[in-house]
């Protein structure tokens, strides 16, 4: 493939990017949820 | 369910599975198994990123504007209109900035540099700054309420850039390429195996974005729930100073 490195790091990138972002989300709600209520968490 | 599940649900965690099954079969598709353009050559891989990037961050800013604008039309001001838009404008800015890294990779690999002061660019990069700036407008002082209502006004006027950024390769002079698959006069006719991986791309980062803004709206929930929580104590604080002097 040419260019490869222009490519991959395109998608490698973009893969960083959204995992970085969903993982901090993700790590966010748990350690917030730890000291919710029932009633804070409708979605339980 | 688990004590602690977090933000997730099994319809969460059987979409983020369906995102991951189907972020593989793109990355075989745009890397592995469609064909290099006529034209561009390899550098046509890139696309299947920086398409659905942007229109990903297309829909979330509509969508931004859609709840902002529920918010404000309803007698009941229900917040979760406004956490919703919060969510999705994040989430928006994120798909921006991946679409103007990815657009100057293939613009170095095509136009022979990285930037341009093109239309196109220039109103992408226009865009991006604007939802930087509805997140820090949602970042200032003051209630719940004055957050959502400051947020939305400001949603209802950025959202008329989408167009200006559509169509600034109509409306100017521009090096980067018209609609050509939306376009059905479009003289640009892609392979069937490119079309799907560029189709792939839509569907998986759309989900992607469904995934990422029920996590999100839900994080906001709780954040505002703890804001209200530490508000409540501190006046419960003052009222005790107070009853003691």
């Amino acid at each position: 493939m040419d260019h490869a490195a222009f490519i991959l790091g395109s998608w490698i990138g973009t893969g960083i990017a959204v995992i970085a972002y969903a993982v901090w989300v993700l790590r966010r709600g748990r350690a917030l949820s730890k000291h919710a209520s029932t009633e804070e968490k409708p979605w339980t | 369910m688990t004590p602690n599940s977090g933000t997730g649900t099994s319809a969460t965690r059987r979409l983020g599975v369906l995102v991951i099954v189907l972020a593989i079969a793109l990355a075989l598709f745009g890397l592995r198994f469609s064909a290099e353009d006529v034209v561009q050559g390899s550098t046509v891989r890139i696309m299947y990123v920086h398409v659905p990037s942007i229109w990903t961050a297309y829909i979330a800013f509509i969508l931004t504007a859609i709840c902002s604008g529920v918010y404000l039309s309803r007698r009941q001001r229900s917040l979760a209109w406004d956490r919703v838009a919060g969510a999705s404008a994040e989430i928006g800015v994120l798909f921006v900035a991946v679409s103007l890294v990815t657009g100057s990779l293939w613009g170095r690999l095509t136009w022979g540099t990285y930037w341009v002061w093109d239309a196109r660019l220039t109103s992408t990069a226009f865009l991006f700054i604007t939802y930087v700036g509805y997140l820090a407008v949602r970042r200032l002082d003051g209630t719940h309420r004055q957050r959502a209502r400051r947020s939305s006004v400001m949603a209802l006027l950025a959202i008329l850039e989408i167009p200006l950024v559509h169509f600034s390769v109509n409306l100017w002079r521009s090096l980067h390429q018209d609609a050509s698959v939306a376009d059905p006069n479009a003289k640009v006719k892609l392979d069937g195996l490119m079309l799907f991986s560029l189709f792939l791309g839509l569907v998986t980062f759309t989900l992607l974005f469904v995934w990422l803004v029920l996590h999100r709206q839900r994080t906001m929930l709780l954040e505002d729930s703890f804001a209200d929580r530490g508000l409540d104590v501190a006046i419960a604080e003052r009222r005790n100073e107070a009853g003691a002097q």
